[in-house]
């Protein structure tokens, strides 16, 4: 399972970074997104998958799981989640103010 | 347990939120603003004096105990560091007040920059790596909104860079507390530094460590820096003077934090790669300083020198080369914010940056001149100012541990710091006067109370080093002894 969700880490994290190299605004923010994705997943791998029941005090278990990166992937989703809101609010008002949302006209912009 | 701890986080937390209910009455805003910042200055002056007397204060939220629940510590170094940040946001405040304007002021400017020193103050005083990723977090956030409030066409073409370039390096973040959390079972910095002096700091462990440094290297501008300088010199004034005080230098720490209390046990490959970064760092940014003629990128690109120099006595990891760098660190915020604000006041006055057509200010303005003069020897370690000690400090660590190439040029650097500062002064207040009080664009009128403050601050702190000296030397005796550290964490429960 470990190799499985490995791999497909490495498959979201390509496909993020290609996106993030284009030039378009928004797929760059896909890109972002989707390289989110990957790190979560990453966390998750990394923390051991189920590896025992779960932590809690009613039930009589030998091994819990940990429930740690769990928590740990809830703030970063909200945090993604956050910038990813931000980024695109942002971006269509660049859309909007300057005209392109093409990164390679966006260089050089003078002040008014 | 102390709850004077959560204070530096909790007062301007508070205090942003309900800004944000009273948006239209600016002058409570600014009121509370003003208050807040104060009353954090006072709650850390009174856990410096606890620290001094009583060792290092810890706060366990919830009560769980280190390893497990969210633990905040508050040694001397994080200590000094807020208490310089609230002087230097109260005055970037002050110079707010009269410059930043009525439309970015009822568009929540304060709330936003109170949530950027929560952000700032939480990175500082966090005990456990995933905490000190949500501050960081709360901090580039809030700087997000701060850099494109306004809305003008170049702030927005910065943003978006300045933005891109900090989601990714959060998931670089992410992505090396992964590892480590995969290799060590923990996040607490205490338990972390345990555990890592028991499993040995391997191939894969340093690994990791450079991965950390590279994430912390893109927000300190630690050699990729490609970003700051247009950044940093889009958004008004008092905004980008908060940023080259504050915003690097929560990198700056991370890195410290991280390599001293974790990853000390291989300082040839990881120290001597900070130094390497440190050096590239300092010649970079020289040149770039001395080859513009816009008052703005030659400030910028001065920050990212002061970066280099700080992190080239982290680099040496010796007691000398640590003093030096935590004197400079506290003399850069300071003089940063001055210089920012100064160079602020005078493109307020000439409505240009361009160094070329301005000149001769010095009639018309003897006090900022002078002031700009004393800033730009602090800034580049003249004697009697609070420069002097940390440069003479860094330069002895580095010939210490034997990196003579890196005091080297961190001595050449400062002469081309001081080229650079010197050709603003030089242009901009000497020479044919063309300018009458009529044409001038702005008034200093409100701008020069913090920019007195800051240079009675920077005067002082040269003057009256005997002053911090106890204090600077109680923080780098808990830098260089992790135990310390741990102990004040951990307590009893050592042994899990």
């Amino acid at each position: 399972m470990e190799t499985l969700m490995s791999i497909l880490v490495g498959i979201l994290f390509s496909i993020g970074t290609y996106l993030i190299l284009t030039k378009t605004l928004l797929r760059i923010i896909l890109g972002t997104s989707i390289l989110g994705h990957g790190v979560n997943l990453l966390i998750i791998t990394m923390g051991g998958l189920k590896k025992g029941g779960p932590p809690l005090l009613g039930i009589k278990n030998l091994t819990y799981a940990d429930s740690l990166p769990q928590a740990l992937l809830l703030t970063a989703i909200v945090i993604n989640f956050a910038t990813t809101a931000l980024f695109l609010v942002l971006s269509y008002r660049a859309y909007k103010v300057l005209g392109t949302d093409n990164t390679e006209q966006l260089r050089g912009i003078e002040n008014e | 347990m102390n709850n004077l701890v959560i204070l530096p986080i909790i007062i301007p937390i508070i205090a942003g939120m309900i800004m944000v209910i009273f948006r239209k009455s600016i002058k409570l805003q600014r009121f509370l603003s003003v208050f807040s910042t104060i009353a954090i200055s006072i709650a850390t002056l009174l856990l410096i004096i606890q620290i001094h007397t009583k060792g290092i204060q810890t706060l366990h939220l919830g009560g769980w105990k280190a390893p497990f629940g969210v633990s905040m510590v508050a040694d001397m170094f994080s200590s000094l560091l807020i208490l310089v940040t609230s002087i230097v946001s109260l005055c970037c405040l002050l110079f707010a007040f009269h410059s930043i304007g009525k439309e970015r002021e009822s568009n929540y400017f304060y709330p936003l920059f109170l949530f950027l020193i929560t952000g700032v103050n939480g990175s500082f005083i966090t005990g456990d790596i995933f905490n000190l990723f949500v501050c960081f977090e709360v901090m580039l956030v809030a700087s997000y909104v701060l850099i494109s409030l306004g809305g003008t066409r170049i702030q927005l073409s910065e943003s978006i860079k300045y933005i891109l370039i900090n989601i990714i390096s959060s998931f670089l973040f992410l992505v090396a507390i992964a590892f480590l959390y995969a290799m060590t079972g923990t996040l607490n910095f205490a338990h972390l530094s345990l555990r890592v002096a028991e499993v040995g700091q391997e191939g894969l462990m340093t690994t990791v460590a450079i991965l950390f440094l590279i994430v912390f290297s893109l927000k300190a501008g630690l050699f990729l820096f490609f970003w700051l300088p247009g950044s940093y010199s889009v958004p008004p004034t008092a905004i980008s003077a908060i940023f080259a005080a504050l915003l690097t230098k929560v990198g700056i720490y991370a890195i410290i934090r991280v390599f001293t209390l974790v990853f000390y046990h291989e300082p040839e490959v990881t120290h001597l790669l900070i130094g390497i970064l440190a050096a590239v760092t300092m010649l970079l940014g020289a040149i770039g300083a001395v080859a513009f003629w816009d008052i703005k990128r030659i400030l910028t690109y001065n920050v990212i020198v002061g970066v280099g120099f700080i992190l080239a006595g982290v680099a040496s990891f010796t007691t000398e080369g640590m003093t030096g760098s935590l004197y400079y660190l506290i003399h850069d915020m300071i003089v940063k914010a001055l210089i920012f604000l100064l160079g602020g006041t005078i493109i307020h006055l000439t409505g240009t940056s361009k160094l070329k057509e301005i000149s001769g200010l010095i009639r018309l303005h003897p006090g900022l001149g002078w002031m700009f003069f004393i800033a730009a020897l602090s800034l580049s370690g003249i004697p009697p100012l609070s420069g002097f000690l940390g440069k003479i400090f860094i330069t002895e660590g580095t010939f210490e541990a034997g990196y003579f190439w890196l005091g080297g040029i961190g001595l050449f650097t400062s002469l081309m710091v001081l080229y650079s500062i010197m050709k603003i002064f030089m242009n901009v207040f000497w020479g044919y006067t063309d300018l009458t009080e009529e044409k001038e664009k702005g008034t200093t009128k409100g701008l020069m109370l913090p920019i007195g403050i800051l240079t009675i601050i920077t005067i002082s702190l040269g003057l009256g080093a005997e002053g911090i000296h106890n204090y600077v030397d109680n923080a780098v005796e808990g830098l260089m002894n992790p135990s310390l550290y741990i102990e004040a964490v951990l307590g009893n429960n050592l042994g899990q």
